[in-house]
């Protein structure tokens, strides 16, 4: 039964027994589910890390094999304005799991309505190990600030019968009232040998031949110290070659190397015509459904590689954060990678041409940058 | 089973009391600990001395509190009620809505102005008790303008029969008209020693055992926040178990500080230019899953200490301190955000 399903799956811990690495955190999560009072929770870390397996595991732990045995309901909301509202709920019978980020800003509703009905009623099976039930709400930090407001007296007033475990990437976006009322969990990227090792078992367990760590390592540095990420990379490895080779290429996705192939093009003509072929290539990565923050991302990166100098570098970084800053609060994503784009090429050409031909007394540059430029022009 | 999960349970006779006991005992320090009484206040001295005096003359105004999460203010207002109608009258005779509850316009129009129109049953034979209710509005400044202008009227009209209490952490939000109906009481942040006497006082009930080292950095973690500083005091507890004794770093555990090595590595980038040497400390941060707010924070706290950089570097620095911070707030990408104010400052600090 198991054959139709993706390695990190198949191979997805499901109790905190079973947890390979952070051994201190996972202790602390048992003390925590064995004792008589579990608090408030927000889970938070990279992704790829393990928030939502250790979540499971926490459940689990808690309600025993009960917790596992899940369903999929559509529930719909009604707004003040009589508009209706779909979300998809997942629940067993002793907790429940949204994803209030699907309603964009009408998620207000949705978490003061839901909230409320399951904290108003208590524990439905007498025999339970637990008197609460908990909420699991994921992405918490696209939470709007409306609902997270509406989160905040909820929490307290119903702590008797509800708990809720929030899982994100990142606690910036969540509002100091509603940290303080958490325990906060970090769950940071395994490292690189912690990851070789899980690849070990997991080839050990699919008896798919030895896989060389040299290898292993590389895939774990490529995937960025994302351990999902890296398990996909290893078993389309496995497709592509078998058995495991030491110098076998690192699968790259197709679109990861169209980006680099941008990046290329852009360092190697700064002209209308190049900004019309990237162009190009950017609508149809935003047509493939690439998130186009995660485009302005990996392009800055790729450009950065490519770049020798560091102070170019470092101006591409800048003018990269401030892009994608406009890319989020902006509405058409064309517009500002279009930007990022020619504004990189403004800045390379100004290089090449300030070290490909002498200085002519430009005083072009301005402010702080301009004068650190010089300085660092005057060192060599 | 979905329409059983929501079902309401009814709870048989026997096993009443005990869940009453465990919800009790479940029950979050934060509330198990707030002060009953007026004279349970040990903090906003000044606030509570002009309270109390007007309790004396039975004649309250409307009131709006505002002030930093944390200090006080809705613990006040309750404790108030409950020293004016007695432990019996406090439901009946107390509206509380907070951002939880629908507050459009809607609802200030039908729920509020109702509550306020309905005359107070006078046949008490207690006649301490006043002849007016409370609404108690709590994190008003999330209502908006129009649900607050609807209330404008509504407070004088009804002003015999209903006092108004705003409560907000910015008193900015609150339309002019609505600010100007209103006593205006300011929470300050706790001072060290009220905040420490209440957390030595639930160590002592609850019998945990904390350093005195880990008191003074629960306190300077907190800012000044009551609340904070207790969920922190219950999860550190709750961490290392029964019997054994809070340390420093299970607090700085708990409060999600990032570690001193982490903010050294970067800190110490301010004074290079070598671009990689940045990325690869900040990419390490960000994939230790540290929060980029935080890191913030601390850095923001190492330049304030920092002598080796002039008046003028430090006021750039923090440009680019706030620029991030506006960033992170609309909820740009952390890494590329980290970098460019690693950039931006090693540039004017190198």
């Amino acid at each position: 039964m198991d054959a139709g399903l993706l390695w990190v799956d198949k191979h997805r811990p499901n109790s905190l027994d079973k947890l390979d690495y952070h051994p201190d955190l996972t202790a602390h999560l048992k003390s925590l589910c064995a004792s008589g009072d579990f608090p408030h929770m927000l889970v938070y870390g990279p992704s790829g890390a393990g928030k939502k397996t250790r979540i499971a595991c926490i459940l689990r732990e808690l309600f025993g094999a009960g917790a596992s045995k899940l369903k999929v309901d559509p529930r719909v909301f009604e707004t003040p304005s009589k508009r209706k509202l779909e979300i998809q709920v997942t629940s067993s019978n002793y907790h429940i799991e949204i994803n209030p980020s699907d309603v964009g800003n009408q998620d207000r509703i949705v978490i003061q309505d839901l909230l409320k009905e399951v904290a108003q009623t208590q524990q439905l099976d007498a025999s339970a190990q637990k008197r609460f039930k908990v909420v699991v709400i994921h992405e918490a930090d696209l939470l709007t600030r409306d609902a997270q407001a509406g989160l905040r007296r909820t929490m307290e007033k119903y702590m008797g019968n509800l708990r809720i475990i929030m899982c994100c990437n990142t606690t910036s976006n969540i509002i100091g009232p509603i940290q303080s009322r958490c325990l906060l969990v970090r769950v940071g990227a395994p490292t690189e040998a912690a990851m070789v090792e899980v690849m070990q078992r997991v080839v050990k367990k699919e008896h798919c031949g030895p896989l060389p760590d040299s290898f292993a390592k590389r895939l774990a540095q490529d995937s960025g110290r994302n351990l999902r990420r890296a398990l996909l990379m290893l078993e389309t490895a496995k497709v592509q070659r078998q058995p495991f080779a030491e110098d076998q290429a690192v699968p790259r996705m197709d679109w990861e190397d169209f980006i680099k192939h941008s990046a290329v093009n852009i360092l190697k003509s700064q002209n209308a015509d190049t900004l019309l072929t990237v162009r190009g290539n950017l609508y149809e990565l935003i047509n493939h459904c690439i998130d186009p923050p995660t485009i302005l991302k990996t392009l800055a990166k790729e450009l950065v590689a490519r770049i020798e100098k560091d102070e170019i570098k470092m101006k591409v970084i800048q003018e990269a954060a401030f892009y994608e800053h406009r890319l989020r609060i902006g509405n058409k994503a064309i517009f500002h990678l279009e930007a990022f784009v020619a504004k990189v090429m403004h800045i390379y050409k100004k290089y090449k041409v300030r070290f490909g031909v002498p200085l002519l007394g430009k005083g072009g540059t301005t402010g702080e940058t301009g004068t650190g430029q010089r300085k660092n022009e005057g060192e060599e | 089973m979905a329409s059983s999960f929501f079902a309401k349970r009814q709870p048989g006779p026997s096993n009443a009391a005990a869940l009453a006991a465990q919800a009790a005992a479940n029950k979050p320090w934060i509330e198990k600990y707030r002060p009953k009484t007026m004279d349970d206040i040990s903090s906003q001295e000044q606030a509570v001395a002009v309270l109390k005096k007007t309790l004396e003359s039975q004649n309250l105004p409307h009131l709006l509190f505002y002030g930093p999460p944390g200090t006080g203010k809705t613990s006040t207002i309750l404790a108030l009620a409950r020293d004016i109608y007695g432990p019996e009258m406090v439901n009946s005779r107390v509206l509380e809505l907070n951002a939880s509850d629908e507050r459009g316009i809607q609802v200030i129009r039908e729920k509020v102005k109702n509550f306020a129109r309905s005359t107070v049953s006078t046949n008490t034979s207690d006649h301490s008790v006043p002849p007016y209710k409370i609404i108690i509005l709590d994190e008003a400044d999330s209502m908006t303008a129009d649900a607050q202008s609807a209330l404008r009227r509504t407070m004088e009209t009804y002003s015999k029969l209903t006092r108004f209490c705003l409560i907000c952490n910015y008193v900015t939000r609150i339309i002019e008209p609505l600010a100007s109906r209103c006593a205006k009481f300011r929470f300050r942040p706790l001072e060290e020693h009220h905040s420490k006497s209440r957390l030595e006082l639930i160590c002592l009930q609850e019998g945990v055992q904390i350093s005195p080292e880990a008191t003074l950095s629960l306190i300077r973690l907190s800012d000044g926040d009551l609340r904070k500083a207790i969920m922190f005091l219950q999860s550190a507890s709750r961490l290392v178990g029964k019997g054994k004794e809070i340390t420093v770093e299970v607090v700085s555990d708990v409060a999600g500080t990032v570690p001193e090595s982490v903010i050294d590595g970067l800190e110490a980038c301010w004074h290079t230019r070598d671009y990689n040497k940045i990325s690869t400390e900040v990419t390490f941060a960000v994939r230790e899953g540290h929060s980029a707010a935080r890191i913030l924070t601390q850095l923001h706290e190492r330049l304030l200490r920092n002598d080796a950089l002039t008046s003028l570097q430090k006021a750039r620095m923090a440009e680019a301190f706030g620029d991030m911070d506006k960033a992170l707030n609309d909820g740009a990408d952390e890494e590329l955000q980290l970098l460019n104010m690693m950039s931006r400052v090693s540039a004017i600090a190198a």
